[in-house]
């Protein structure tokens, strides 16, 4: 226990010690370097919008990232259990997902004028589904057939092999890719705090920051989101050890 | 006797993009009730299609499989399948992976004799004392043994099993066998092995059939007429060590080399 909360931490405390010392060596004003000791006085100026922002930014992340998962399944099993389907959509997929991204930001503010709310998730979601799509597609379409044949030669349903051998075998991928996307959620919806006007959640924070030069709130809005971060990756390993923990081999 | 299995004639080509291949021609096999049928053949010669072919997951080009005097349309939930791979999922217990046959084919019946069943068929093999282990904790012999409490637990009239001891070592190969031998003699079932062990098909089987290179046929079908409760020993008497260089030979025959003079 103390293994697995100290050594991360450990590495955390000498990458700030590296940080500080890194901008304290060279002199670095901080509009070109914050420092990390720069950083608390920031975050207690700004609790509230911290907070308040951080919520914004999370709750879009975690909607998107949840679209991510329906849709990104939905189109996993579709071209896991058709060869067809496969040919035809994944050029398209990507395609789709070879668009950077920002591009996309002034066409759906374009298409969904104001909606500020809906625009951050769709970009969340968009930037996110395609791990989850191709792994859990990849793992469909890789079922040993003998998996398949020992329930099909009982008469049993395609939705029943599905549920209860198809499925659970994906897990592992499954929760693989969605520790890709967890990251790529956040800066789907950055992305779009910090494009739009009139934006809000901690990517608006940056800009604000950026527009009154205050330095070292940038760097802090940038450690708050990998906080998040960090945060939201942990609850994804928490789920995988619930969900698909029988996939973990014992250390030897 | 009756026969449970028949299949009659049956001639099966596979499609591929160079054109047809074809890997079962004429195939006659006939197992009565009860008894064990052992197939060897040389490799890809068209064994595995035959599996798929009793267990109703494909159907012939042409010709007929018949089980219990019915002809095969599609999958039955009389049969139970084994194969090399154990195929145990592995988020499941022992126990667990043991019973799901008989969520498919008793989804009415009480999770209490569904454990009790499995538990029969897992002390039966030795298996005690891990029905709560996942297979992954186990050793690919044990696996095997669960895998087999599988294909059994819904009593099916018919075992099919392709190659399932290929995998193991040497010793954990005769044990099985002998496990497999009184599995039978506590519930007998019809079984249909397909196997490269001669050995094997000797101490199991109550017929040895010869498939020759593919496209397959019957070449040679060998009765054997040993005592029901054989033990290991039987495999170094001379009777056994004449069965098996016939068998041998015919092997030789149907890879397309001369047999060996002796």
């Amino acid at each position: 226990m103390l293994r697995q909360i100290g050594i991360p931490l450990a590495s955390i405390v000498v990458f700030l010690c590296l940080w500080e010392l890194l901008v304290w060596a060279n002199g670095w004003p901080n509009f070109k370097m914050a420092s990390p000791s720069d950083l608390p006085p920031a975050f207690i100026k700004y609790s509230h919008l911290f907070i308040e922002m951080g919520w914004q930014t999370l709750w879009r992340t975690v909607a998107g990232l949840a679209l991510a998962v329906v849709v990104g399944t939905g189109i996993g099993m579709i071209i896991g259990f058709s060869k067809i389907a496969r040919d035809a959509l994944y050029p398209l997929l990507v395609g789709f997902n070879a668009i950077p991204k920002a591009t996309l930001v002034p066409v759906i503010s374009l298409i969904f004028i104001g909606q500020h709310d809906f625009n951050t998730v769709l970009m969340a979601f968009m930037i996110s589904f395609f791990p989850i799509a191709v792994s859990v597609g990849i793992g469909l379409s890789t079922l040993e057939p003998e998996y398949r044949d020992i329930l099909r030669s009982l008469g049993a349903s395609r939705f029943t092999i599905f549920r209860k051998i198809a499925l659970p075998k994906t897990l592992p991928e499954f929760f693989g890719a969605l520790k890709v996307s967890v990251t790529l959620a956040f800066i789907g919806t950055n992305l779009v705090e910090i494009v739009s006007p009139h934006g809000r959640g901690l990517g608006a924070l940056f800009k604000s920051g950026e527009t009154n030069g205050d330095y070292p709130l940038m760097f802090a809005v940038l450690i708050a989101l990998a906080f998040l971060g960090i945060v939201l990756y942990y609850a994804v390993v928490y789920l995988e050890k619930i969900f698909a923990g029988w996939a973990e081999r014992p250390q030897s | 006797m009756e026969n449970l299995i028949d299949i009659k004639d049956v001639t099966h080509a596979y499609k591929t993009a160079s054109g047809p291949l074809p890997v079962l021609d004429g195939l006659n096999v006939a197992v009565p009730e009860g008894t064990f049928a052992a197939v060897v053949g040389p490799s890809g010669c068209g064994k595995s299609t035959l599996t798929r072919l009793v267990a109703g997951l494909m159907k012939p080009d042409e010709g007929e499989v018949w089980l219990h005097g019915e002809r095969i349309k599609g999958p039955r939930k009389t049969v139970g399948m084994a194969f090399q791979n154990p195929v145990l999922l592995e988020w499941r217990t022992i126990l667990q992976n043991v019973i799901l046959p008989l969520e498919i084919v008793a989804p009415s019946m009480h999770g209490k004799d569904r454990e009790a069943r499995a538990m029969e068929l897992i002390e039966m093999v030795g298996l005690s004392g891990f029905e709560h282990k996942r297979p992954s904790e186990l050793s690919g012999g044990m696996r095997q043994r669960a895998s087999l409490c599988r294909s059994l637990v819904h009593k099916p009239e018919v075992l099919i099993m392709d190659e399932p001891f290929g995998a193991l070592d040497a010793f954990t190969r005769e044990d099985l066998w002998q496990t497999m031998r009184d599995l039978r003699a506590a519930e007998p079932f019809t079984c249909v092995l397909i196997t490269h062990d001669l050995r094997e098909s000797v101490f199991l089987g109550d017929q040895v059939i010869v498939l020759s290179g593919r496209p397959a046929r019957t070449q040679y079908v060998m009765p054997i007429n040993l005592p029901e409760d054989r033990t290991l020993d039987i495999l170094y008497t001379p009777e056994v060590a004449d069965m098996l260089h016939i068998l041998r030979d015919q092997i030789k025959i149907a890879q397309g080399r001369e047999p060996e003079v002796h």
